[in-house]
């Protein structure tokens, strides 16, 4: 494996999930916008697996922080990494969330595709993920992590349907091209 | 592809980038250790006031970064009314407001360039860890280029379906988008190695 192929991949799979966040959005409650881009994290470890994946979202986090409006709706820049921004958690969870996708993933190699994709999708892309922005939430508006918890509830059946389709999309993906899904490789 | 680096010039453009970074996590400490309504209502002022100083479309640019926050404002208020009182709420909002909005001045004031420059800095010790930074550095200038290229062939691809189908694209079309996006890592890692490829051998 040769280092400018896992570079380009990393760096293309970022822009991936920059380009999903131009598909037109839903913003349900609470100004959380609902949209692929949450998606794309957990294919970042569906398919990439847990380093690749966790660099590729991690870079993604990074060039949001720089000022690159890579963020749904255009969004970006430090102010969504204030301590005070209700949804910091979910921006620094990312990273780990991508990571732990890609880990189960991994680890559940004895599964088809798809279920062992949605699995992972739904423990990493949703339950670590929701405990960072949970954390981040309740320190930016000073509640309690059960009132924080009950803030984002609304947004867990989305993300349950993404990660579904994150499921078929890997298996998908995988019988498309086997090479480059380094989660099952 | 556009930065949110304001592209109305002010004289903090030039200040250096890792002075206004710092400034900023020392401001974003005191804000969080001062929860009285004077002092809270004093930052918020003169951190619009500074927004002011460039001209109305700086602070019109500044004001329409922070709308995305005002359901939390509301929700704050609603809560505080009916528990521990408006002001204690009052404090927490103007907090939120205040700190987002002088995270997104350093940032309007900041080039993208400049903020890099910082992070290459800050990276620099790593690399004797064997962290491969042309590699990072690399990955980041093309994510930059490619992220546009994706979204018009993700643009195509939906506009393929919609000639095709009476029914909207759905996730489907990320099927055939994720496999173009694979394929052209590939093309790119062949193209970048034709050409001397990364250099260094350290694996990232």
């Amino acid at each position: 494996m040769s280092t400018e192929r896992n570079v380009a991949q990393i760096a293309l799979f970022t822009a991936l999930i920059a380009a999903l966040g131009l598909i037109p959005q839903l913003t349900l409650a609470f100004g959380v916008p609902v949209t692929a881009q949450s998606l794309g994290i957990m294919l970042c470890g569906t398919v990439l697996g847990a380093r690749r994946g966790g660099l590729a979202a991690l870079l993604f986090v990074a060039l949001v922080a720089l000022g690159l409006p890579l963020l749904s709706g255009g969004r970006g820049g430090l102010g969504l990494f204030s301590p005070s921004s209700p949804t910091v958690g979910f921006l620094v969870g990312f990273p780990v969330s991508a990571f732990c996708t890609g880990l189960i993933t991994e680890r559940l190699r004895r599964l088809p595709t798809a279920p062992a994709a949605g699995i992972a999708a739904v423990i990493g892309g949703i339950c670590v993920l929701y405990a960072f922005g949970i954390v981040g939430m309740s320190v930016a508006l000073e509640r309690s992590l059960g009132e924080a918890a009950l803030l984002v509830t609304a947004f867990i059946p989305g993300d349950m349907i993404k990660a579904v389709l994150a499921g078929l999309i890997t298996a998908a993906l995988y019988r498309a091209r086997p090479d480059s899904v380094w989660s099952r490789a | 592809m556009i930065s949110l680096t304001s592209p109305v010039r002010t004289r903090a453009h030039g200040w250096p980038a890792g002075a206004k970074l710092l400034g900023l996590c020392v401001a974003s400490v005191v804000l969080f250790a001062a929860p009285y309504l004077a002092f809270q209502i004093a930052a918020a002022l003169a951190v619009w006031v500074a927004y002011a100083l460039p001209g109305w479309l700086f602070f019109w640019y500044g004001v329409r970064r922070i709308w995305p926050l005002w359901p939390f404002v509301v929700l704050l208020l609603i809560w505080h009314l009916f528990t521990a009182g408006v002001g204690e709420g009052a404090v927490i909002a103007l907090r939120m407001v205040t700190a987002v909005a002088l995270a997104n001045l350093v940032t309007m004031i900041t080039s993208l360039e400049a903020m890099m420059a910082v992070i290459s800095r800050l990276l620099r010790p790593f690399a004797r860890l064997g962290v491969n930074l042309r590699a990072i550095e690399l990955a980041a200038a093309m994510v930059i280029r490619f992220t546009p290229v994706l979204a018009d062939k993700g643009t195509a691809l939906s506009l393929a379906w919609r000639a095709r189908s009476r029914r909207r694209a759905g996730w489907r079309v990320i099927v055939p988008f994720m496999v173009l996006a694979l394929d052209d890592a590939d093309h790119v890692a062949e193209a970048l190695r034709a050409r001397g490829g990364i250099g260094l051998d350290n694996k990232i």
